[in-house]
């Protein structure tokens, strides 16, 4: 085998949240009260088109999260029997996708298209003189006989076929997937983005996914022979650096959740149902919690994390083994300290849910108490739940950056937002003005961030019944 | 009143020895003394002598809560418990890691933080009521759908954004104002204008979307038609009665980081170089300094209770049908 799968344990993680989410959508595929909320959020417009993206940010995660280690070659001269070598660099499938982006890395910055390094060297000329000038880059553009010349022709060339590659599979999905006469397809059917049409509504152009088909058909025939993006200090590319800081935001996103969700659910319903000494002591557990300033809470708890990890080196194997764990702790500390704010939303609820008929009435027949939590609280306060959490999403993504910069956040070798921004801010003072790195990171966040945001809205809208009386 | 206040101030004791137990079991047992020890001495010149130095030179050469050596009383107050975090009760913050003053290091910068933070406080409120009343006011029409997407633009923009942006723009590009630092005096204006116009702007987002919220969920009820009916003008139903009934909400949201504005913004100062007391958290995170981060938790948390109860205090002022007994 030229491969050994790897199973970081963020990777198990994500695992076992697709597992849950995918039993929870089977389970309830028949339930009409679930999926028409769901079906309401993919009609709509912004829904549809939200979902499209944040399928995209995902995709390009998931991907993120099939880990490998590659075997290293059996040096010359040794027996082929002896056990396998592993190199000690954890790949993932994005990384054997983006190999060309991955490898061509330049020796410093270099603007977005650029042909020249950013900094001048010491280069030999034609004559054998040396001169200072900017040298040309290693990689990008490196096709080009005269970049002066050439530039413009091949970019346009290269670009207007990934457009137009982009457009055709955008007809072809159009005409696998969109209806004309206003029948109903199995896109519309299971509530999935693109193929959005309803049994009423004339048939729907999908804007965004040509305009996502577009930029990855662009992307595809430009990104291998030059640096979209321009590269970092240390000639990285930048396009690279701000794909592989995805799965990182989302990781922050989502186990930070799946983390927070058993401590809000139990404690949350379990003061408002029961009352009495117990509300009393997961009111006074809440209260201390949220006493303490945030930041400094999390950053207290990093720092002894930190410590425990670097005392301890000798437990993880890779680097990523090792920035994994870091990235996990994280979570776990976002999550610990991040649940009172549900947990109060739903203590609430389940003290106005309490002494509604139909719970009275399940206390009457001498159901249990785990029975009623299970059966007839639970399901009621879904919908708070779910809210809170796409809601909670997108802070959590901007959180990531923010702490990362206040030296509390992932691990400083992980690529991440935070890590991307801290790294190039010192370099707005540079003449010429290094922009791209920070324009990269920044843009691609927003795009996460507001699709998060108008998805949030929508699923709020759409299971909450507050706002609907509202609206 | 008095009656409700003191047992507030009792509830608050066993909320700050909760969080004193908790920073404690952190910075104590998860990790411990000579964990620390280890951390500052650096990898080069760990033995055992010099850890035993470094503990007994910052006082951490005690027993964590039971000292078996001393006598008397002694056995329970000579230890970590008692001289790191129950002393932080009166205010006793001790010396940090570099051998400086807490207490003194906290009563200097906390007026830049201030200067900065009070600013911010008030011409937000303001700004973002102001903002909010406006679409309110031009509900239902593109004004109000135009504002709301930009909230919702500003919401999604990282606030380190913010932050540089404002920074490249204001400071290197049109040199309206030092990019950063700070002098106390007549001339800390200079200094003060773009690290609140920067927090001001990275907040408008979030906080008029929710008011705007608050407001329009006012607006539905039945009081506002009967005013309407009474023949008051749209300006004076909403400043008048639509403001003044979402007061609770809002002063829920607002008074409690009344108090804990002394403790100022951890991104905005340190990327600003306002010397106050966020900056000092900041760096004393990242200089591993856990005395100092130990005793801004305490504090903050102190800041935090107080701030509940100035909360309660003014829902009585805003409205008159609140008692507390």
């Amino acid at each position: 085998m030229l491969i050994k799968p790897v199973l970081l344990w963020s990777d198990a993680l994500i695992l076992l949240l697709l597992a849950s989410v995918g039993l929870l959508v089977w389970l309830a595929r028949n339930n009409d009260t679930f999926r028409a909320p769901w079906r309401q959020v993919m009609r709509s417009r912004m829904g549809s088109s939200t979902a499209l993206i944040l399928s995209v940010y995902i995709g390009i995660g998931l991907l993120d999260s099939l880990h490998y280690v590659e075997r290293l070659p059996t040096p010359a001269g040794q027996p082929a029997s002896q056990p396998a070598q592993y190199s000690g660099e954890v790949l993932s499938a994005l990384d054997a996708l983006l190999k060309p982006l991955r490898e061509n890395v330049e020796k410093t910055y270099s603007a977005p298209f650029a042909t020249h390094l950013y900094a001048k060297e010491t280069v030999l000329g034609p004559n054998g003189r040396e001169t200072r000038d900017y040298p040309r880059l290693q990689h990008g553009g490196a096709h080009l006989a005269d970049p002066e010349r050439d530039f413009w022709a091949d970019v346009s060339e290269r670009a207007g076929l990934g457009l137009l590659g982009g457009w055709v599979v955008w007809l072809l999905w159009r005409s696998w997937f969109g209806c004309r006469n206003g029948c109903q397809n199995s896109g519309a059917r299971f509530g999935l983005p693109g193929g959005a049409c309803s049994a009423t509504g004339p048939p729907r152009r999908n804007f965004t996914l040509l305009v996502i088909l577009l930029t990855i058909g662009a992307l595809l025939a430009l990104a291998p022979h030059y640096h979209v993006l321009g590269t970092d200090k240390v000639g990285q590319d930048v396009l690279y650096l701000s794909l592989k800081s995805i799965r990182t935001g989302l990781l922050i996103g989502s186990l930070t959740t799946l983390i927070m969700l058993p401590f809000a659910l139990t404690l949350g319903i379990a003061a408002g149902y029961f009352g009495g000494r117990i509300d009393d002591a997961i009111q006074y557990l809440y209260t201390t919690l949220n006493s303490i300033p945030g930041v400094l809470l999390i950053a207290a708890a990093v720092l002894v994390v930190q410590v425990q990890i670097e005392t301890h080196a000798e437990l993880f194997e890779t680097a990523a083994a090792r920035s994994d764990v870091r990235l996990l702790a994280l979570c776990a500390i976002l999550g610990v300290t991040g649940w009172t704010g549900l947990a109060r939303l739903l203590r609430a609820e389940a003290l106005k849910l309490r002494e509604l008929e139909f719970v009275q009435a399940a206390r009457a027949f001498g159901v249990t108490d785990a029975r009623i939590l299970l059966r007839h609280l639970l399901p009621n306060v879904m919908h708070l739940v779910l809210i809170t959490v796409v809601i909670d999403f997108s802070g959590l993504v901007l959180a990531e950056a923010v702490l990362s910069y206040v030296g509390v956040g992932v691990d400083p070798g992980m690529i991440s937002f935070g890590n991307m921004i801290n790294g190039a801010r010192l370099e707005l003072a540079r003449e010429p003005v290094v922009w791209w790195q920070l324009a990269a990171a920044f843009v691609f966040m927003f795009v996460l961030v507001l699709a998060a945001n108008l998805f949030a809205d929508q699923v709020r809208d759409a299971l909450d019944p507050k706002s609907k009386e509202r609206a | 009143m008095l009656n409700y206040l003191l047992r507030r101030v009792l509830y608050a004791i066993p909320i700050l020895l909760g969080v004193n137990l908790l920073t404690f079991a952190l910075f104590f047992m998860v990790n411990t003394p000579d964990d620390m020890a280890r951390i500052h001495l650096g990898a080069k010149h760990v033995t055992a002598e010099a850890i035993e130095r470094w503990k007994s030179e910052h006082g951490y050469d005690k027993p964590l809560f039971f000292n078996t050596a001393a006598a008397g009383a002694e056995k329970v107050s000579d230890t970590l418990f008692v001289e790191k975090s129950l002393k932080l009760f009166v205010f006793d913050f001790g010396a940090s890691d570099d051998g400086r003053d807490i207490a003194r290091e906290i009563g200097q910068r906390m007026w830049p933080s201030l200067a900065i933070a009070l600013p911010t406080f008030i011409v937000g409120l303001l700004a973002y009521v102001s903002f909010a009343l406006l679409l309110v006011f031009f509900r239902g029409t593109a004004l109000d759908t135009g504002g709301v997407i930009l909230c919702v633009a500003l919401m999604s923009i990282s606030g380190l954004f913010y932050v540089i942006g404002g920074q490249y723009l204001m400071g290197k590009l049109w040199h309206w104002f030092p990019i950063s630092g700070y002098q106390p005096g007549l001339d800390a204006w200079k200094f003060m204008v773009m690290p609140v116009l920067v927090s001001l702007i990275g907040g408008i987002g979030d906080s008029s979307r929710f008011y705007r919220a608050l407001f329009l969920e006012e607006i539905g009820k039945d009081y506002v038609r009967t005013a309407r009916a009474k023949g008051l003008s749209d300006l004076r139903v909403l400043f008048r009665h639509v403001l003044g009934n979402a007061m609770i909400p809002i002063l829920t949201g607002v008074v409690v980081v009344i108090p804990r504005l002394f403790m100022g913004s951890l991104i905005i100062e340190s990327f600003f170089g306002i010397p106050g007391l966020g900056s000092y958290t900041i760096d004393a995170i990242q200089a591993q300094d856990f005395a100092i981060v130990r005793s801004m938790v305490f504090l903050g948390s102190l800041l935090y209770i107080i701030g509940l109860m100035l909360t309660d205090i003014s829902y009585t002022w805003a409205d008159p049908r609140v008692r507390l007994e």
